[in-house]
């Protein structure tokens, strides 16, 4: 490396020793792509470049797993992230798309007022959160995001941009609702929040021995607001399927601490670790996640734990360790999630089955039962949601394929926000409505001038 | 409660510079050649932080309007903060006299003639706070930011000066010299992650140094090393290098 590298490197930032292009990839590190990422503050510049761009996708935190928002290139949201408004009296939000959900709970929280719905990282933004249409533990009373959502814009392929709402351009607004962002660029959200007195959450933990057991507590509590299981899926014999049922309210102010009491509402304290490198593929093996899950799972040391806290250890315990990514090594990992029908109980069994004979690893199985859904493209059904962590190695992919199988067979499908390497005919057969999909795709984005890396595999855009 | 002034404020710099003051419950006066554009940002910080925060119409490069420009504020700014700057590629600059001039008068001129106004009122006052953001660019001059580096040397310069002159009244000048900074100014430059900052880590320290009352901060501070090093190189050798 000689001085005029050196100085180069300075002035003009050219670099020789490193590639032109940014490499980019989504939460799972895989697949890792090169891509043009482009940024727009304003919504004259978005036009510009939605006109100039051929063949791109639009792109938030990049908090989804696989490769939906990655493209050659990318329109990025994050510097489009204006508060609108915020009516403090009827709870009701409106902002600029780029906008992560953690800034929103800095700003509603204090004034009584919470997300709709969240899924389990706060650092995904509004437009990320309509187009997977994320959904959260407490499905099975409030539905996804999207059945929160008053309105939107979403500007076009064609530069134009369309405010709908389920009744005025119900079709462009159905699609976008889990769409991807195939039909557009989402610009602006306004949606409902919902009043909370307090900050905190009055939790429940519940220890199940098996899945049987799980799934009886499931019933048995459906009331609950909020309801998640994490499941330790290594564990054979009578124990198979042991797990943890967590349950939560919002706590009100009676429920807490005297000396919570004074200031009901406060923010949770900033900390947080970062995760600094990646971790050598071989520190996951079936010994450390074994262990990790029996630590997991001991942990509770009665059969039920109830305790009232902070809402940030209640639905974003991740989040507190940043880039916990990182701990599956470098090759990324692969997230799984399907859903299958109530009546499918046992394919449920037959997958879990599989997992633990393959001893292929994950840290967290979490199973959540979701409510009736009626939309077109977005992910939640009635029934069992299981959602899985596979790091990236030889025979995965071949595994995975076989679970495919077993998914369609009882009539389930996969999370496109999850996915990184369905084939084409398993997204085919799990969504029914998909020709309707496309349709409206085809009619806001004729030329198919959006398109994903994930859109091109499973031909929801062509060739 | 104060004011900041943010001359330049639809910059990525001026937009994180207004929320990080506006945090510190300082009321926000954005001043942009297109104010309309700023409604979003106006909503946003009232809405977060609870303070004051509208837009008025700017430009630089109209010198003529820059009295009647401050005289029109009201309340005045008790900090004054001048963000605005333009980087044209330099090749074309070079051949075409008006990117050249509109190159060197809004990297200066346009400064020069509003800060003169700003630090008027302020002498006269025997108070405020005047922040220019210049760049290291500007340290020394060289043939890929011919003109850019000399109207940021000129700015930089002007600023020295300003603190000099106004030191007596009580006025405050501190100097920016932001390295490089991922912005629409430079979102096509491949820029070295290690050395690159995000324009809220700017903010961040320009915050932090104006309660301190610094005079010159680099951002980040190892920039004022590099360019430490790169001012020691002999012209002779200098010249023939490739930058």
């Amino acid at each position: 490396m000689g001085f005029q590298h050196i100085c180069d490197f300075i002035f003009t930032g050219r670099n020789h020793f490193q590639k032109m292009k940014k490499q980019i990839a989504n939460w799972g590190n895989y697949p890792v792509i090169e891509a043009n990422e482009e940024y727009f503050s304003f919504p004259d510049r978005l036009r510009e470049l939605i006109l100039k761009e051929n063949g791109f996708i639009p792109r938030g935190n990049g908090r989804c797993y696989g490769d939906a928002s990655l493209a050659k290139t990318t329109i990025s949201t994050l510097k489009f992230d204006k508060i609108l408004s915020f009516d403090r009296q009827a709870g009701i939000f409106e902002c600029q798309s780029g906008l992560t959900l953690d800034r929103i709970l800095d700003v509603i929280v204090p004034s009584g007022w919470f997300l709709p719905v969240t899924p389990g990282t706060k650092f995904i933004t509004v437009g990320g959160a309509v187009a997977s249409d994320v959904h959260g533990k407490n499905h099975h009373i409030d539905g996804s995001f999207s059945n929160h959502v008053l309105e939107m814009d979403i500007v076009l392929a064609s530069g134009e941009t369309i405010s709908c709402t389920p009744g005025i351009h119900g079709d462009l607004f159905e699609a976008t609702c889990g769409g991807m962002g195939l039909t557009g660029v989402i610009s602006r959200v306004t949606f409902r929040l919902k009043p909370i007195e307090t900050s905190f959450i009055r939790q429940k933990q519940v220890k199940a021995g098996n899945l049987e057991e799980l799934i009886r507590l499931f019933e048995e509590y459906r009331e609950y607001t909020y309801s998640v299981a994490w499941i330790d899926c290594l564990k054979k014999g009578p124990h198979f399927g042991r797990s943890i049922l967590m349950l939560g309210e919002h706590a009100g102010v009676k429920e807490l601490d005297p000396k919570r009491q004074n200031d009901p509402l406060q923010l949770p304290k900033k900390k947080q670790v970062n995760f600094p490198f990646n971790l050598p593929s071989w520190v996951l093996n079936p010994f450390s996640v074994r262990a990790f899950n029996f630590l997991f799972y001991s942990k509770n040391f009665k059969k039920e734990i109830n305790n009232v806290i902070g809402y940030e250890p209640f639905f974003y315990p991740l989040d507190a360790i940043l880039h916990w990514n990182r701990g599956y090594g470098k090759k990324g990992f692969v997230q799984y999630q399907f859903v299958l029908p109530l009546e499918s109980k046992r394919g449920l069994v037959e997958i879990l089955h599989r997992i633990s004979d393959k001893g292929l690893g994950s840290f967290l199985a979490v199973l959540k039962v979701f409510g009736k859904q009626e939309s077109i493209i977005s992910f939640p059904k009635e029934g069992y949601t299981l959602a899985l962590d596979f790091p990236v190695k030889p025979g995965l992919l071949e595994f995975l394929d076989e679970l495919d199988r077993i998914v369609l067979q009882y009539g389930g499908r996969l999370y496109m926000s999850k996915d990184a390497r369905m084939k084409p005919e398993i997204l085919q057969h799990g969504y029914p409505d998909l020709e309707k999909f496309k349709d409206i795709v085809r009619k806001y984005n004729p030329d198919e001038k959006i398109r994903s890396i994930q859109s091109d595999r499973l031909l929801l855009t062509t060739n | 409660m104060a004011t900041v002034l943010i001359l330049g404020a639809t910059s990525d710099i001026g937009m994180a510079i207004a929320r990080k003051f506006a945090s510190g419950k300082f009321d926000i006066l954005l001043a942009a050649r297109k104010p309309e554009q700023l409604q979003p940002l106006e909503s946003d910080i009232h809405i977060r932080y609870g303070v004051n925060c509208r837009s008025v119409a700017f430009d630089a490069l109209q010198y003529g309007s820059h009295s009647e420009f401050f005289s029109s504020l009201q309340p005045k700014p008790d900090i004054s903060i001048c963000v605005f700057g333009i980087l044209d590629d330099e090749e074309q600059a070079f051949n075409d006299w008006h990117l050249t001039e509109r190159m060197i008068h809004t990297n200066y001129t346009g400064g020069v003639s509003i800060l003169n106004v700003i630090a008027k009122y302020y002498i006269a006052r025997k108070k405020g706070t005047i922040i220019g953001i210049s760049s290291v660019a500007g340290d020394r001059g060289r043939a890929s930011k011919l003109i850019y580096a000399s109207a940021k040397a000129a700015f930089t310069t002007y600023l020295a000066g300003l603190r000099n002159k106004c030191f007596k009244d009580q006025v405050h000048v501190m100097t920016v010299q932001p390295g490089f900074v991922y912005t629409k100014m430079t979102e096509n430059l491949p820029l070295p992650k290690l050395i690159t900052s995000t324009p809220e880590e700017v903010a961040d320290l320009i915050y932090k140094a104006y309660l301190k009352k610094k005079n010159i901060i680099y951002v980040k501070w190892f920039w004022r090393y590099i360019m430490l090093i790169i001012q020691c190189i002999p012209e002779f050798q200098f010249k023939k290098m490739k930058l």
